[in-house]
């Protein structure tokens, strides 16, 4: 298992799981999100190519109600 | 007669009124508002995603962004380093170039830190983006920000929620009067009669939220304020009358029996 941590809460997830992976299992896969990798932005395009590995911090944001 | 067009960079409007998209109850409440308001374009903000609760509703269920622009905004940002990084992702969540920024510099007042907003602004144009600029009424600063690139200049009213209306005309005046890029009063506005007031006076636009949000009938003031909206841009295209110290009878003193 790999820990990461994903906006700001320690989860454990299977080795060699890849960004889109991860969208996959909390069903974002499918959501306008933006993500965060190490305080880099990933494209979509690379979601499927980014590994995740111990200690990564991943941020994802979507939008919300604002002024 | 010309048509009157409102244009931010290349983006047609129908609407000079913009709806903010926050303090409703719902997303129900705020879709119909929005709905009701007319607007064609409405500010987001970007925020993590609740991962555990995967069923709780969000905003782009309720207002479809290929529908209704969606302009992404940094309210909450107080450093240069947050909002450029809230844009950024912004921009890869949708491909969006025109943005909202603005970089608050006192918790109290959420005045603008505009000396972090003129560095954040240069930034932003360099990599792209279509920038529009909450600031304060200084038009000094507002030209800075115009010279340094923005897409539109969006000059507070009064305090951000504060619903304390246009505070500053001469300031807001002198600001439409030099700029060549379009005017958008943001933050303050308290009542429909506040927007026709700046629409009055020659602003491009105007951008609401709590105004809106925090009335006893949101879906009512939306609509107030779209015709606030058109009322204001009409009586400053159509041009008031002089104004005189003393009477001039409306009728014909001629043949008085």
């Amino acid at each position: 298992m790999a820990k990461i941590q994903l906006n700001g809460k320690k989860i454990a997830i299977r080795p060699k799981a890849t960004i889109y992976d991860l969208l996959k299992k909390f069903k974002l896969n499918n959501k306008k999100v933006a993500i965060e990798y190490n305080g880099i932005i990933i494209p979509k395009a690379n979601y499927r190519k980014k590994y995740l590995k111990n200690n990564d911090k991943l941020e994802v944001v979507h939008f919300i109600g604002g002024g | 007669m010309k048509k009157d067009i409102f244009k931010i960079e290349n983006i047609k409007l129908k609407s000079r009124l913009i709806v903010g998209t926050g303090k409703y109850k719902n997303f129900k409440e705020t879709a119909k508002a929005v709905k009701e308001s007319g607007a064609d374009m409405v500010t987001v903000a970007v925020r993590r995603i609740n991962i555990l609760d995967k069923k709780k509703p969000i905003l782009t269920d309720y207002l479809n962004p290929k529908k209704i622009i969606y302009l992404p905004n940094t309210a909450g940002c107080f450093t240069s380093e947050e909002a450029l990084r809230t844009l950024r992702l912004a921009r890869e969540m949708g491909g969006w170039k025109l943005v909202k920024l603005e970089v608050l510099g006192d918790k109290k007042t959420l005045y603008p830190n505009m000396i972090e907003t003129l560095k954040s602004t240069k930034t932003l144009v360099k990599e792209g983006f279509k920038v529009m600029v909450y600031c304060t009424d200084d038009p000094l600063l507002a030209k800075r920000l115009e010279e340094s690139g923005a897409s539109a200049i969006m000059p507070l009213a009064s305090p951000i929620g504060s619903g304390l209306g246009l505070q500053n005309k001469v300031n807001i005046s002198i600001i439409i009067k030099q700029s060549k890029v379009p005017v958008i009063v943001d933050a303050g506005i308290g009542t429909a009669s506040d927007a026709t007031i700046a629409m009055e006076i020659g602003c491009d636009g105007v951008l609401i939220n709590s105004a809106i949000a925090n009335a006893k009938n949101p879906i009512k003031m939306a609509r107030a304020f779209k015709n606030a909206v058109i009322s204001g841009r009409d009586s400053y295209l159509a041009g008031r009358m002089k104004k005189n110290y003393f009477a001039i009878p409306s009728s014909p003193t001629d043949g008085l029996i």
